[in-house]
């Protein structure tokens, strides 16, 4: 095993350490974000039945198969958000990790991709309850399931990058909550976690498509759901990668010129 | 050869300056004004491998942003530094795994978990192999009574216990250069004095350079045989300790004592203790073996003792001068 790689392990298992001493908090805190997608489901499943049966190509049971993969995607997709750059910096965090011989980056990466195996053991059981009460149209063949298994992977790599990137602002301004939160709205509408894209707008589909947000939300869930081909699966993936190497680059330019201005306050 | 090489070091904060209320509000949305302040101002000195030496200064001397430069958290605005013949700022990996930087009241070590588990990670970290990791773990918890804390969650320890764990995991990868900047801020005598011990044989057995921060003279007393001063940015002096007082201490201090009360000795000196058969007095420092042979001829006594003023005295006289000052820009 590598260096590298034997770094990884031990911050992955630091991660899962952490996470089973506070297991019954991070239990309340899962089934709390459970709270969004049955609301969404309630009202989108209303709405079908009102209309017929079904509303944009998803019946009462197709939207209770996507929203119950939302919340494994979602729980997936719990990445460090920007805001707790600020935190990082004022408490000396940062300056902590720069005195590191290894980057940053990598110890965010393999702490949350760590957290991860603790977030699917955890995850389980919600799913099952989930189930059993909404009744899901979800038999997705073992191939759906293996691409499921690297979209949501890769779901989470776009979305760390990304936020990684964001984050970084701080180094030149202590306070961006205002940009942040901008990110997040956009995010929430056009990234399928609010509604299945396929629900929005025309001209708000369209946008969504020259942005990494779907990529990392609603593609892995319809992958497992099976609305997607095999050669759109391909193409997701590839905008995975896509995004995730954008992000990667613009991580790269940013941290270079950040941590020259970077003024280490707070120690 | 010299470990840490400092040349006309220069760094800068711009900081935003703006009056309060509402009208002073809506004024800096146009029209912003900052104040450049000069943290640290030209300094040059040199220190040599297995040094330690005292770096002093009142709060807001710039210390701690020159201690930043040197580990390369901050990028000078001008000068040259060199430790261990990198460029700090550079942060490269051969740099970083030959020093540590070890701030008071800051954690490194996970809160939630046992000291082990993050010892464990820096073993990764630094790319320790096992027999190296186990010996200066193992010798480090010897050296600083760690048994019965490393396996107790961090948040759990006092915070001496946690400092002790903190420097420990600190210096596993053993560096050849510590930053200590107020390393024993807060900790009760005890351990203060443990600390102490410990940095001085860490620095012995490995011919550590040390380069200390602290407002506890004793810390400084009994690790450095070397200070360098800063205020305001500048370097004020660079030298021993003794050399300290020769040059910042215009006075030495005379104790006398008499088998009988002493009389008024004013005319000798400033009076500054006096006992029921002990005075102690200030003397100019020229004055100092004229006045003693004086007494010594004047009066039947039984002792007399000449001393050089309290280091923490002299180090407040230091920190009482004032020497340059902020540039404000609009």
């Amino acid at each position: 095993m590598t260096a590298l790689a034997r770094l990884y392990v031990g911050w992955a298992r630091i991660a899962i350490l952490e996470q089973f001493q506070y297991r019954v908090a991070n239990y309340f805190y899962m089934i709390g974000m459970v709270a969004e997608p049955v609301i969404y489901l309630v009202v989108w499943s209303t709405v079908a039945r009102q209309s017929g049966g079904s509303v944009g190509g998803f019946a009462p049971a197709d939207l209770a198969a996507y929203y119950i993969v939302w919340t494994l995607v979602r729980n997936m997709n719990i990445v460090l958000t920007p805001f707790a750059w600020e935190q990082r910096i004022k408490e000396g965090e940062l300056s902590a990790e720069l005195l590191r011989p290894v980057h940053p980056i990598h110890r965010d990466l393999a702490y949350f991709g760590g957290w991860k195996f603790v977030v699917i053991i955890m995850w389980l059981p919600i799913a099952v309850v989930l189930t059993l009460v909404f009744r899901p149209a979800l038999d997705p063949t073992w191939l759906e399931i293996g691409f499921f298994s690297i979209a949501l992977w890769g779901g989470f790599f776009v979305r760390f990058f990304a936020l990684w990137a964001l984050g970084l602002v701080t180094l030149w301004t202590t306070r961006v909550s205002a940009l942040f939160n901008l990110y997040f709205t956009a995010e929430l509408l056009l990234s399928g976690r609010l509604v299945p894209l396929s629900l929005m707008p025309g001209w708000a589909q369209s946008l969504a498509n020259f942005l990494p947000f779907q990529w990392a939300f609603q593609f892995p869930i319809e992958v497992l759901i099976g609305r997607r081909t095999t050669s759109e699966i391909w193409f997701g993936l590839g905008m995975q990668v896509l995004w995730t190497v954008v992000a990667l680059g613009l991580t790269a330019l940013l941290w270079k010129r950040g941590t020259r201005r970077f003024a280490a306050v707070g120690g | 050869m010299a470990a840490i090489r400092v040349d006309s070091l220069t760094k800068t904060y711009r900081v935003p300056v703006r009056a309060s209320g509402l009208r002073a509000s809506l004024r800096s949305l146009i029209h912003r004004r900052h104040r450049d302040i000069r943290a640290v101002d030209e300094i040059s000195f040199s220190i040599e491998a297995g040094e330690v030496v005292g770096f002093l200064g009142p709060n807001g001397a710039g210390k701690t942003t020159t201690l930043k430069m040197l580990s390369g958290l901050l990028y000078p605005d001008g000068g040259v530094v060199e430790v261990l013949g990198h460029t700090p700022s550079e942060r490269r990996r051969e740099f970083l795994s030959r020093i540590t930087l070890v701030m008071g009241n800051r954690n490194q070590l996970n809160w939630d978990l046992p000291a082990m588990d993050s010892f464990e990670l820096n073993k990764s970290i630094y790319r320790l192999d096992t027999a190296a990791f186990e010996a200066a773990r193992d010798e480090f918890i010897e050296l600083l009574d760690l048994g019965g804390l490393v396996d107790k969650p961090v948040r759990n320890l006092s915070l001496g216990e946690r400092m002790k764990v903190e420097v420990a995991g600190a210096l596993l990868h053993r560096p050849e250069v510590l930053f200590l900047d107020e390393p024993t801020i807060g900790l009760d005598v005890t351990a203060q004095r443990k600390l102490r011990q410990f940095v001085a044989e860490y620095s012995r057995r490995q011919g550590a350079t040390v380069m200390l921060t602290s407002h506890y003279m004793a810390d400084v007393v009994a690790l450095a045989n070397r200070v360098i001063v800063i205020h305001h940015g500048t370097l004020l002096y660079d030298g021993d300790l003794a050399g300290l007082s020769q040059q910042f201490a215009g006075h030495k201090t005379i104790t006398v004592t008499m088998p009988a009360p002493p009389p008024d000795l004013t005319r000798y000196g400033k009076e500054i203790a006096r006992d029921v058969d002990k005075v102690t007095f200030e003397v100019p420092r020229s004055e100092t073996s004229r006045l003693a042979a004086r007494l010594l001829a004047d009066f039947e006594i039984s002792d007399l003792t000449i001393e050089d003023p309290p280091i923490e005295e002299v180090i407040e006289r230091v920190f009482e001068s004032e020497v340059g000052g902020d540039e404000e820009t609009a």
